[in-house]
């Protein structure tokens, strides 16, 4: 038996998720807001596998290993992406990228 | 010993994504990301899954940060000045609504309980298990997985690519009055 | 205390004792092949034969000034020489230096972390070198280390790929990511850079480009970026990274020797219990510097690679070696070959 219950680990990926959904919303620099994104990817992955293991299921475990190359693919789509606009409009500033707006 | 061990990982996961979202220079916030991968990462080991905590670090902190890393300084990106006025009461708002979060889920666990996690059993945490699952219930999504990063590598690549008749010259492929300059002084030798 | 706790701590301490003895006998080594080389007599006032200039070497960098520069990043500044300690230092806990040793009743593995996912922890940690070389480059303030720490961590990753796919073809015949497994294989059948002496050479200039080493050390290149990434470091900062540069050779040389050339085992030797234990760390300690004296031997004789000349090597040509590699392992392990 492990003398860590499952709902520790929930509450610490529930905490870091909360984190990221915070630093997502109110960071400006483009860039910090993907940081923000994988950390609240990580935060699903740590409850994936807390889950994985309390119901003796893999299922969990292959989900994570599918979320991370997912999150690899969409961290450089989205930073190529980022180099693209930056070139064209010489800031990252999520406030200033408003050019759709209205 | 794995209470300690939970514990003092857990306390740096979360000191350092604070790091991660609320330092002003994007350098630092990638550092902290790495403190913080690392971090899950022992907990996944702790968990029962040592294939993924490798894996974590290898793809995780050894790839896409690397890549965050290399983008920040080819843009050369500062240190986030102070937010204006306006945008403050944002995170008045955003941090409230995060504690409600996770006020929230923490109810919906002490109402029920706190369940024991399961003895590991070596058929969890076997990398043979992981592997055979994935290339035969899992097969599909793992080709697609794969294709989906096929596409990633084109998209990206194309995406970060220098339009190739850029006004400034800029692109890979040589200007026009430059080939014709280049042409003419090759024909005009003998 | 836990005995596994104290055995796991000796283990650690065998293996730490050999690696971090690497750097000051291969400066000794490097200084006097280099010399021996170019025809010159190289270090030999210290001692005789020169054998302590490490010893001098040390005391120069004990008291030598400790310079910062001044608008340095001083956080990134001071922790890029503990980073690339990092992975120098924990990369070799899975390498096995002996058979399984049965001391009062339980049987110890010879390996210091036997886990199941072992080769994967390796490349795990030591796809963390890259942040010790773009952190130092950044945070020196001085725009040849930041062009140094960006070509090293491009050089890096992009090598990394094949590596990792020259280690892989290695796994498939023996089914198992442990390199007491591996090494197992190897008594049985033949060594295996002779099957895979395709995979064996996309590792080893995977490897020269892994530790930075020449023909690809543009990174720290001495004639073209001043010292490339570690230019504004001096003192026992410098020797934090020649010590883990020298400490990441001897894991991956280790690495290597356990994949490709039996590890500890000598083909027809089977001792058990100490004596075993005693003559397998000897044979791998020897086939290290064999290695070792490899590494020195190709520095000093090959000219440097350009940049665009090392991503092309890496992208274009190692990169569908390896793939290449990959297949006809596969097919060899199916038609039973292997």
């Amino acid at each position: 038996m492990s003398s860590v219950p499952i709902s520790w680990y929930l509450m610490l990926a529930a905490l870091l998720f909360a984190i990221g959904t915070v630093g997502a919303l109110t960071r400006r620099n483009g860039i910090s807001i993907f940081l923000s994104i994988e950390l609240m990817l990580n935060a699903a992955n740590l409850t994936l596998v807390a889950f994985s293991r309390q119901m003796g299921d893999r299922t969990g475990q292959l989900i994570v290993f599918f979320v991370m190359a997912v999150a690899a693919a969409e961290a450089a789509v989205g930073l190529a992406l980022f180099i693209a606009v930056f070139r064209a409009r010489r800031t990252i500033d999520v406030n200033r990228l408003n050019l759709m707006r209205g | 010993m794995e209470t300690f061990i939970f514990l003092i990982f857990a306390a740096l996961a979360v000191v350092s994504s604070l790091v991660v979202v609320m330092h002003r220079s994007p350098v630092y916030a990638t550092m902290s990301l790495v403190v913080t991968l690392f971090s899950v990462a022992v907990l996944f080991v702790l968990l029962g899954a040592p294939f993924l905590g490798a894996l974590q670090i290898l793809i995780y902190a050894g790839a896409i940060v690397v890549l965050f890393l290399f983008v920040i300084m080819l843009l050369n990106l500062q240190k986030e000045g102070e937010a204006a006025g306006r945008w403050r009461g944002q995170l008045w708002v955003a941090i409230p609504g995060a504690l409600i979060f996770i006020g929230m889920v923490g109810l919906v666990f002490w109402r029920q309980g706190a369940p024991d996690l399961q003895p590991l059993t070596p058929d969890l945490v076997s990398l043979k298990g992981l592997a055979t699952a994935l290339f035969t219930d899992y097969l599909l999504p793992f080709e697609i997985v794969g294709l989906l990063l096929l596409v990633a590598v084109i998209g990206a690549t194309v995406a970060a690519r220098r339009a190739p008749d850029a006004a400034d010259g800029s692109g890979p492929l040589p200007r026009e009055d430059f080939v014709a300059e280049e042409t003419a002084r090759k024909e005009a030798r003998p | 205390m836990n005995p596994a706790l104290v055995a796991t701590l000796l283990k650690y301490a065998v293996m730490f004792g050999v690696f971090i003895n690497v750097a000051p006998i291969m400066n000794w080594v490097e200084r006097r092949a280099c010399a021996y080389i170019q025809d010159r007599p190289g270090p030999n006032r210290v001692g005789p034969l020169g054998l302590f200039q490490p010893l001098a070497d040390a005391a120069k960098f004990m008291f030598k000034e400790d310079v910062t520069p001044a608008a340095a990043d001083k956080l990134l500044y001071l922790m890029a020489p503990v980073l690339a300690l990092l992975p120098a230092f924990t990369t070799f806990v899975i390498i096995p230096f002996g058979p399984d040793l049965t001391v009062g009743g339980r049987t110890i593995p010879l390996v210091v972390a036997p886990v199941d996912t072992g080769v994967l922890l390796f490349l795990a940690l030591s796809s963390l070198a890259v942040y010790s070389l773009v952190l130092a480059g950044y945070a020196s303030n001085n725009k040849f280390s930041l062009l140094g720490g960006i070509r090293a961590s491009a050089q890096l990753i992009s090598y990394e790929l094949a590596l990792t796919l020259s280690v892989l073809a290695v796994l498939l015949p023996v089914n198992s990511f442990r390199l007491a497994d591996i090494v197992a294989y190897q008594q049985t059948h033949v060594w295996n850079f002779i099957p895979q002496i395709l995979g064996f050479f996309v590792f080893l200039v995977a490897s020269f480009a892994e530790t930075n080493r020449l023909p690809f050390d543009l990174p720290e290149a001495e004639s073209e970026l001043i010292a490339g990434f570690h230019t504004e470091y001096s003192a026992m900062r410098f020797a934090a990274f020649f010590q883990a540069e020298y400490t990441n050779m001897a894991a991956l040389a280790a690495l290597g020797v356990t994949l490709f050339f039996g590890g500890w085992s000598l083909p027809g030797v089977h001792l058990g219990g100490w004596l075993g234990a005693i003559v397998g760390l000897v044979t791998l300690i020897a086939k290290l510097c064999v290695c070792m004296a490899v590494f020195v031997w190709v520095r000093w004789t090959f000219p440097r690679f350009r940049y665009d000349q090392l991503m092309r090597l890496g992208w274009k040509v190692l990169l569908p070696l390896s793939i290449l590699n990959l297949i006809l392992v596969a097919a060899m392990t199916l038609a039973g070959w292997l």
